[in-house]
């Protein structure tokens, strides 16, 4: 007879724990994969890095982790959308390259991902919209996304900093954290956090491959743009911005010569509820 | 003294089994939650918190009014709750292990609960909430505990639990505070955006969680023949008047406040629950308004005395008193929190099936949690009684 | 009451379902995996004895580097540097996660869940 080999031994060994007292095994083998509770650490742990190897003292120790050089830094990022200049050509576009890049599904329905996407002003801007307004700036759909605030209602109440404020304002989500409680969801005031109700994976259709440099989402933690902080490291600009043709500005709000601050000295800009205190960092120019 | 509980009637047992049956079947919903994800509940994109939050919520209010029977026993030494009081800490603990539970079942990776200890944010009124709640049952489990041993002993119940049901009573009060404070410090959401929330949650619960109890009283009454007093009935009762009174004036503070400012963002929210908005029913319009009805219809019966010493009436008007505070607080809340959004639309929302079995599940435990308790305590006070 | 009989019934029953997986495996833990290395490098971004135990914290600790520092870059020992990216730089030699992955894993029984998110590369069939 064949032997039982190692796995299926420790499947056994795993239900028979179960009976007996539970247990990690135990647990691993109802939900494969799951007791990831351990991770991480009491705050600050993650920063010790890893650890020296007690084992092989002396052997190749672990390296040191640094920033990309090519990276783009701001003390403050920031965004314009210039109103005039975006087409709805231009407007599906943007759409199209941050799903794309960032692999947000197309799930039919009311439990659906959106990191940017269009609506209309008095969705965008309930208290600014009157009933007598420019026809075009009322008939002009609005492209809305996270507004990285400064103030961010979101980061206050997650429970576990899986959604931080970084040192350059950008506000993000730590994917490897989230416990999927949702206050973050009823805290922001722009609806620009979407929750994967689902495995995110399913609504990729056949032959509809994934961005393989980009992950997915798992099921059962909350999502949003991140201005693209993937990009920013290695030196590019948001994909929403790069495809935008001039119609998204990007810069630093702490440099008075950033396209941002150039734009927003001479166009009259909003923001979106303005009067929450939030401090959104992305303005548009009427 | 557990093991009081062993031991019991074919009833008993034929409750306990069925208890079993529906945990089980809630457990098995959970199982398809667990490995589908929370896309089996009606939540939504727009309203992210559904019916377990809800419950959640309500659940604290019925744990915290545990305090209406701790605070005059302990502290005043009314000498009426002398039997009931173990009650209403029984049903505290019941009460907490449903909410904990209720939270456990809304998370969407329930594997990483931990987190909030790993990491610790006290920047978040979740992390409060999680230490609040964990410290109450643990009180109350204590305390019940050790009151219920020593009377079973025939002792007056140990020192160390003076400081424990002193230090329960504004306890009691914080959790269903920091419970108010998760939703009353979100900017954007109108309708949970009020500085009375708290008050109001603290009024409904003191109505919600007697009237809970005095089912229960008369229920073990009818079923065991042990009785919690005709004048700790009484006085609850009264309690339960007060509460509901002031819960409904609660309710028209912040209706005034709401209607005649007539700010949008506030005001669309209350539109939605009673009236609909921009010409769309709500699908919580009738309940909203049975609420209101149940609440006043209550008072109405509660308020003369005589009627209210009438168990014939009692009865039915703690019952509409559950209702209003249960529609309040377990529909209401989220609903209209939610909805409309902040981008002011309207999406609604309604549990699913397996959402409702998951609930009763929960429900289904705490019930179990409380017929043991309950089982345990009943059998220690007759026995004292028949020596 | 004498519940001596039962209560030793109960031990045994617990000792011979905890048992049961030595005495069902008959001692054998089965065949060693064989995990498939990258043909064309020989390089890891730290010792093959220090990947093979530590690998889990290594990686651990990168994720929180690179998603909450935004540190992205890995100096290793030797100076060399790497991108810290499981999908991306680790799996540029580790070209077949089913080859080297699962090898251990499904061994070992564990089944992390990285590739929830994390694209593996297409399996070469």
């Amino acid at each position: 007879m064949m032997g039982v080999n190692r796995r299926d031994f420790l499947r056994i060994a795993g239900l028979t724990a179960a009976i007996g007292m539970g247990g990690k095994t135990a647990f691993d083998l109802l939900w494969p994969g799951q007791l990831d509770a351990a991770e991480g650490g009491v705050e600050g742990w993650w920063k010790s890095k890893t650890p020296e190897n007690p084992l092989f003292p002396g052997d190749m120790a672990p390296g040191n982790e640094v920033p990309n050089p090519a990276e783009l830094t701001a003390k403050r990022w920031g965004m314009a959308l210039d109103m005039r200049k975006f087409t709805a050509a231009t407007r599906a576009a943007v759409v199209k390259a941050c799903n794309q890049v960032h692999n947000v599904p197309a799930i039919p329905g009311n439990q659906n991902i959106k990191w940017i996407w269009e609506t209309s002003f008095e969705h965008a801007f309930p208290d600014l919209a009157q009933e007598y307004m420019d026809n075009e700036v009322h008939d002009l759909p609005f492209l809305v996304l996270c507004n990285h605030c400064d103030n961010p209602p979101c980061v206050r109440v997650c429970p576990t900093k899986a959604t931080f404020r970084r040192a350059d304002g950008i506000v993000m989500m730590d994917m490897h954290r989230c416990i999927g409680c949702r206050f973050c969801m009823a805290a922001c005031p722009f609806g620009s956090r979407s929750f994967n109700f689902a495995d995110p994976r399913k609504f990729f259709p056949d032959g509809k491959e994934p961005n393989p440099t980009y992950p997915t989402r798992t099921k059962g933690v909350v999502e949003k743009c991140t201005f693209c902080t993937e990009r920013l490291a290695k030196g590019e600009l948001p994909a929403c911005v790069e495809v935008s043709g001039g119609a998204m500005l990007f810069g630093d709000m702490a440099d008075s010569g950033s396209p941002v601050r150039q734009a927003l000295r001479t166009r009259y800009a909003i923001r979106r509820k303005n009067e929450l205190g939030t401090a959104p960092q992305v303005y548009y120019l009427i | 003294m557990l093991e009081k509980a062993l031991k019991g009637e074919p009833r008993y047992w034929a409750w306990v089994v069925f208890l079993l049956v529906v945990i089980g079947a809630g457990f098995g919903a959970y199982l398809v939650q667990y490995t589908e994800g929370l896309t089996i509940t009606g939540m939504s994109r727009d309203v992210t918190w559904g019916f377990y939050i809800a419950q959640f919520t309500f659940l604290v209010g019925v744990a915290a009014s545990a305090v209406m029977l701790v605070l005059p026993y302990y502290l005043h030494h009314y000498k009426a709750f002398g039997r009931i009081t173990i009650l209403g800490e029984f049903l505290a603990i019941s009460a907490v292990t449903m909410c904990l539970l209720f939270i456990i079942v809304d998370l969407g990776r329930p594997m990483r609960l931990m987190n909030v200890l790993l990491h610790p944010t006290p920047n978040s009124i979740l992390f409060w909430d999680m230490v609040v709640l964990n410290g109450y049952l643990f009180i109350n489990l204590f305390v019940g505990w050790a009151a219920l041993g020593a009377e079973r002993k025939e002792l007056p119940p140990p020192k160390w639990t003076k400081p424990l049901i002193y230090l329960s009573i504004p306890w009691a009060v914080s959790i269903h505070t920091v419970t108010a404070f998760l939703y009353a410090g979100l900017p954007g959401r109108g309708f949970w955006l009020t500085a009375i929330m708290a008050p109001r949650f603290l009024a409904s619960a003191f109505a919600a969680g007697p009237a809970v109890l005095i089912m229960l009283a008369l229920l073990v009454k009818k079923l065991t023949k042990f009785d919690a007093g005709k004048e700790a009935i009484e006085s609850l009762a009264k309690i339960i008047t007060y509460a509901i009174i002031l819960h409904l004036f609660f309710f028209f503070l912040e209706v005034f406040t709401v209607a005649y400012s007539a700010i949008p963002g506030h005001l669309s929210h209350l539109q939605y629950l009673y009236f609909g908005l921009h010409g769309h029913p709500s699908n919580v319009m009738p309940l909203m308004w049975l609420a209101l009805c149940c609440g006043f219809t209550s008072i109405a019966l509660l308020i003369v005395p005589k009627w209210r010493q009438n168990h014939k009436i009692l009865l039915p008007a703690v019952i509409l008193v559950f209702i209003c505070t249960w529609i309040d607080k377990g529909i209401g809340m989220i609903s209209g929190g939610f909805v409309p959004n902040p981008l002011h639309e309207i999406t609604e929302y309604a549990p699913t099936g397996l959402e409702l079995m998951i609930t009763f599940g929960v429900y289904a435990v705490g019930a179990l949690v409380l017929t043991i308790l309950y089982k345990t305590a009943i059998t220690v006070k007759q026995y004292k009684e028949l020596t | 009451m004498n519940d001596k009989p039962v209560i030793i019934f109960g031990i045994l029953v617990f000792l011979a379902i905890f048992t049961f997986p030595f005495w069902h495996a008959k001692g054998n833990a089965g065949p060693v995996p064989e995990v498939q290395l990258p043909k064309d490098q020989k390089q890891c971004v730290a010792s093959k004895e220090y990947m093979r135990t530590t690998h889990m914290q290594l990686l651990d600790g990168w994720r929180d580097s690179v998603v909450r520092e935004g540190n992205r870059i890995y100096v290793a020992s030797d100076g060399k540097r790497y991108n810290m990216s499981l999908q991306n730089e680790c799996m540029k030699c580790h070209t077949d996660k089913a080859k080297f992955c699962d090898q251990c894993h499904n061994y070992l029984g564990v089944s992390p869940y990285c590739w929830d998110c994390h694209v593996a590369p297409k399996e070469s069939k």
